[in-house]
C-alpha cells in the first residue's frame, strides 16, 4: 500500500475532464488498498506536495501544466516519483510541432506542416508566406494551436478566406500554431501500455466514427451518442499490426514511459498511416479510449491504474 | 484559490447507464463551452459572465430580523409544506410589485413558482410536444436554451434592432411557419432589457405583438425578471397588461429585486393555462418553499420594499455608467454594443473574424470572463458577439474586466490586420469619443449576418 497523491483540475482548459480522470484515478487506487490523496493543482500545490510527502503521485493532470512537463518538473525537484512520462518527452509531445519535428526525424509518418510563432506574422511579415504555404498543403487544410491538447481552436480551412480567421482563433490558445496539410480517412487511437517489464505494448486499436458527418466538435468527444467508438477497430491483421508497430515506434522516438496514447490516420485511399500525435496523460474518464482499449485487452479499470502507478514506482 | 475537493465519480462506467437515458438527454449535451464556463468560477477571475444581482448590498440586520420573526411567529407553518399555488400572503406582494409596473392581477391568477427559471419549464411542458415550434428573439436567453432543448422544441429565432424583437421578420416567419403547417405554441420574449441584448422592445412593437397574438390566437410568454431596474428613460406598459390576460402568460420574478437564493418567481397566466402548469409543478415539486415564502412576506410587511430597489437602481446605473465608459475607452473602434436603459447585461459585438469562444480562452488568460455569444442562439450564430454583466462586479473590476477583454480584442483585430494585409485601424476608439451609439448603428449590433465560418475540425485528441 502506497500513499498516492492523484493530481488533478488545475487552471488548463480541461480542468473539467482532469477532474473527471482524478476522480475514477482516486476510486480505483482506494480500491486497490491505497492511501489517496487527492490534489486539485493550484497556487498552493508544491506546499501540499511538500507537506503530505506522498510516495508517488499519480499524475491526471490534461492540457497545461500537466502535460508539458512543469508539474513533472516540481515532481522531480521535491524527489516524488510520479506516473507517466518524464519531462523530456512531456515537452516533447505537448507541443505539436516539435512532436512532428521528432517523429519526421525519426522518418516516422506525419503530414506535412508549416508552424509560426505570432511574432512571425507580427515582425517578419510571415503573413506574406501564407499563399506559399497554401499551395504546398492544399486545401483543405487544419489550424490548429501548438500546445492545446484538446480540440479547442482547432479549425479547418476550407479556403484562403479561412485562413486569416482560422489563425486568429488558433493564436487564442498558444503563442504558435500549425497549418497541416488535411489527411481524410479514418481516425485510429493506438494506447501503449508498458507491460510490467517496462517493454510497451499496443493495446487493441480504437476508432473514432464521428456521428455528424463533416462536424466534429470537442465536446462529441466526452458524450456519449455523438461519436462511435470501435473497439477493436475493424481493421484486417495487417493493418492492425502496422498501425501497433507505428505507434509504438512514435512512443518510443518521443521518450514516452509508462503508457500515452497515439492518435494516427488511416489515409482513405491506400491505406498508408501517419502519426498526428501523442498524449503523455490520456484521459481516464468514462468515454476516454484508453480505458476502453486496456479492457477489450482484458486489463480492468482498476489493473490499468495498479500497473501504472506500478510502473511509477519500479522506476523510482 | 479557495480550494475545494474535486468532485467524486460514480464508481461504475457512465456507459453503463446510457442505454437507460431518453433520447431528450441526447440534446442536452454539455459543451466545450461549459468546460470553459467552469473555469470562470475561480476566484481569481474578474467575471462579467454571471447573471448575478449584488446581493451584498441587501442589509443584513433586515435579514436576520425576518428570518428571527419566520421562526418566531411562523415556524411550524414555514417548516411544512404549502399549497401548489404558493401562500395568499406572498400572491399579495406580487400584486404589489405587478402594480409597481402599472399591471393589475387576480391574484387567483398567480402561480407561485421556483424561481422564474420554472415558469419556463413549466410553459414548455404544459405546451410543447417534440418537434413543437418555440420563437424566441436572436439572440436569446442563453438558460433558457436547456430548457427548449429538454422538451425538443424547434426554436425559430426572430432578429432584434434598437427597438427589440423585428415584429415584420416575426410575422413572415409565422407566415411560413403556417404554410409549412407547423404552429408554434408559443413566442417567448424578454421585451424590457433583453437578455442578452440589452435592448427594449419599443412600445407600437409590443402593441403589435399583442394584437398578432390575439389574431392568431397564440400564446406569448413575457419575461420579465429587470423591468423595475431601470436607469434612464420612461416605463412602457408590459405586454401582460396590454394584453388583458388573455394570450400573455407573464413571468415575474423577486430574484432581481430581493434576492435570487430565495428561489421564488411567479407565473400569471389565463386560467386554463395555469390549471395544466400548476398540475405540472405538482408533478415536479409540489409547492416552493414554505420558508422563503414566509421570508418574502415577512419582507414586504416589515417595510419599503421599493426603497432596496431603488437603491439597487443607484448601484447599477453606476456600474452600466462604468461598463459603457471602459468599452468606449478600451474596444477597439470595429466592435459595437448596447446601451441598455436598464437590466444587468450589454451586448456586444466584435468584427466577425473574431470567434468569441476562442477570446475567451485567451480572457481567461488574463483572467477575465464573459459569456460568447452562441450561448444565446441554438444555430451556431453569435459567435462574434458577447454579453456582458454589470451588476455583479464593483466598478472597479468592470473597468479592469473590460479593459482586459479589450487588449486582447485589440491584439486580435491588429493580427487580422497583419494577416489579411488590411490597415488596422486605431487600436482603441479616444475616451473623448464615448458617445452613445445611436439607434441606426445598434441595429448592427443585433442583427449578425449568418456567414460561412471555418468548420471546428475534427479533434484528433481524446481525452
Amino acid at each position: 500500500m502506497s500513499r498516492v497523491a492523484v493530481l488533478m483540475g488545475g487552471r488548463s482548459l480541461e480542468r473539467q475532464v482532469s477532474l473527471k480522470s482524478g476522480a475514477r484515478a482516486e476510486d480505483a487506487l482506494e480500491r486497490l488498498g491505497h492511501e489517496v490523496l487527492p490534489i486539485d493543482a493550484g497556487p498552493d500545490l508544491v506546499e501540499r506536495l511538500s507537506t503530505l510527502a506522498p510516495d508517488v503521485a499519480f499524475i491526471a493532470l490534461h492540457g497545461r501544466d500537466g502535460e508539458d512537463g512543469t508539474v513533472q518538473e516540481l515532481l522531480d525537484v521535491l524527489g516524488i516519483p510520479y506516473t507517466g512520462s518524464r519531462v523530456s518527452a512531456c515537452i516533447s509531445c505537448a507541443d505539436k510541432v516539435l512532436a512532428k519535428h521528432v517523429l519526421r526525424d525519426r522518418g516516422i509518418p506525419t503530414p506535412d506542416w508549416h508552424a509560426f510563432s505570432e511574432t512571425a506574422f507580427r515582425e517578419l511579415g510571415a503573413a506574406q508566406a501564407l499563399p506559399a504555404i497554401e499551395e504546398r498543403l492544399a486545401f483543405p487544410l487544419v489550424v490548429k494551436p501548438a500546445g492545446q491538447g484538446s480540440a479547442l481552436g482547432i479549425k479547418f480551412a476550407r479556403t484562403a478566406a479561412d485562413v486569416p480567421m482560422a489563425l486568429v482563433s488558433a493564436f487564442s490558445y498558444d503563442r504558435k500554431v500549425l497549418l497541416e496539410r488535411y489527411v481524410p480517412g479514418r481516425d485510429l487511437a493506438v494506447s501503449v501500455l508498458e507491460d510490467a517489464d517496462g517493454e510497451p505494448r499496443a493495446l487493441p486499436i480504437v476508432e473514432a466514427v464521428p456521428n455528424e458527418e463533416d462536424f466534429y466538435d470537442f465536446e462529441a468527444r466526452y458524450e456519449i451518442g455523438r461519436t462511435r467508438f470501435v473497439c477493436p477497430a475493424e481493421l484486417d491483421d495487417e493493418l492492425t499490426g502496422r498501425a501497433s508497430e507505428l505507434a509504438v515506434a512514435a512512443y518510443r522516438a518521443l521518450g514516452c514511459e509508462g503508457f500515452a496514447r497515439i492518435d494516427l490516420m488511416l489515409h482513405a485511399d491506400g491505406g498508408e498511416l501517419d502519426v498526428l500525435e501523442a498524449n503523455v496523460v490520456p484521459g481516464l474518464t468514462e468515454t476516454s479510449l484508453l480505458p476502453q482499449a486496456a479492457e477489450a485487452a482484458g486489463i480492468s479499470f482498476d489493473a490499468l491504474i495498479a500497473r501504472v502507478l506500478e510502473l511509477a514506482l519500479n522506476r523510482a | 484559490m479557495t480550494r475545494r475537493e474535486p468532485p467524486r465519480s460514480t464508481v461504475r462506467d457512465l456507459e453503463r447507464y446510457a442505454g437507460l437515458f431518453a433520447e431528450r438527454t441526447k440534446v442536452m449535451r454539455s459543451s466545450a463551452m461549459r468546460d470553459l464556463m467552469a473555469l470562470t468560477e475561480r476566484a481569481d477571475v474578474i467575471s462579467l459572465a454571471g447573471g448575478m444581482p449584488d446581493t451584498s448590498s441587501f442589509p443584513a440586520d433586515t435579514y436576520a430580523a425576518i428570518m428571527r420573526d419566520v421562526a418566531d411567529q411562523a415556524c411550524a407553518a414555514a417548516l411544512q409544506y404549502g399549497p401548489t399555488e404558493g401562500m395568499a400572503s406572498v400572491r399579495r406582494c406580487i400584486a404589489e410589485v405587478m402594480a409597481a409596473e402599472a399591471m393589475t392581477i387576480d391574484e387567483q391568477e398567480l402561480l407561485i413558482t421556483t424561481g422564474g427559471q420554472q415558469v419556463i419549464d413549466l410553459v414548455c411542458k404544459t405546451l410543447i410536444d417534440p418537434g413543437d415550434v418555440i420563437v424566441a428573439e436572436a439572440p436569446t436567453y442563453p438558460g433558457a436554451v436547456p430548457t427548449f432543448s429538454s422538451y425538443e422544441a424547434d426554436v425559430v429565432q426572430i432578429p432584434m434592432d434598437a427597438a427589440g424583437m423585428r415584429i415584420d421578420e416575426l410575422e413572415e416567419t409565422l407566415d411560413r411557419l403556417e404554410r409549412e403547417g407547423r404552429r408554434p405554441k408559443f413566442i417567448y420574449t424578454i421585451p424590457t432589457f433583453q437578455n442578452p441584448g440589452g435592448v427594449t422592445m419599443s412600445a407600437p412593437r409590443r402593441e403589435r405583438l399583442v394584437r398578432i397574438a390575439h389574431e392568431r390566437e397564440l400564446l406569448v410568454l413575457e419575461d420579465n425578471p429587470y423591468g423595475l431596474l431601470r436607469y434612464e428613460g420612461e416605463p412602457l406598459p408590459t405586454l401582460y397588461s396590454l394584453d388583458g390576460g388573455e394570450f400573455v402568460i407573464y413571468l415575474g420574478t423577486f430574484s432581481k429585486i430581493l434576492s435570487p437564493g430565495i428561489r421564488l418567481g411567479w407565473a400569471a397566466a389565463p386560467r386554463p393555462v395555469l390549471q395544466k402548469m400548476n398540475l405540472g409543478k405538482q408533478a415536479a415539486d409540489l409547492c416552493s418553499s414554505s420558508m422563503t415564502q414566509h421570508f418574502v412576506a415577512g419582507y414586504f410587511a416589515a417595510g419599503d420594499w421599493q426603497a432596496y430597489v431603488r437603491a439597487l437602481v443607484e448601484l447599477y446605473r453606476d456600474r452600466r455608467a462604468a461598463m459603457l465608459e471602459a468599452l468606449a475607452e478600451h474596444f477597439p473602434r470595429e466592435a459595437q454594443w448596447t446601451r441598455p436603459q436598464g437590466g444587468l447585461f450589454i451586448w456586444a459585438t466584435l468584427p466577425d473574424y473574431i470567434d468569441t469562444t476562442d477570446l475567451l480562452a485567451r480572457a481567461l488568460r488574463e483572467k477575465v470572463a464573459f459569456v460568447p455569444g452562441r450561448a444565446a442562439y441554438l444555430d451556431g450564430r453569435g459567435g462574434s458577439s458577447m454579453r456582458l454583466n454589470f451588476s455583479g462586479s464593483n466598478e472597479a473590476d468592470i473597468r479592469e474586466g473590460v479593459r482586459r477583454i479589450g487588449t486582447a480584442v485589440a491584439e486580435q483585430v491588429a493580427l487580422y490586420g497583419t494577416l489579411t494585409g488590411a490597415r488596422p485601424a486605431a487600436p482603441v476608439a479616444p475616451a473623448t469619443a464615448a458617445e452613445p451609439r445611436t439607434a441606426e448603428t445598434l441595429a448592427d449590433v443585433l442583427q449578425l449576418p449568418r456567414r460561412e465560418a471555418p468548420h471546428q475540425d475534427r479533434a484528433e485528441t481524446d481525452r
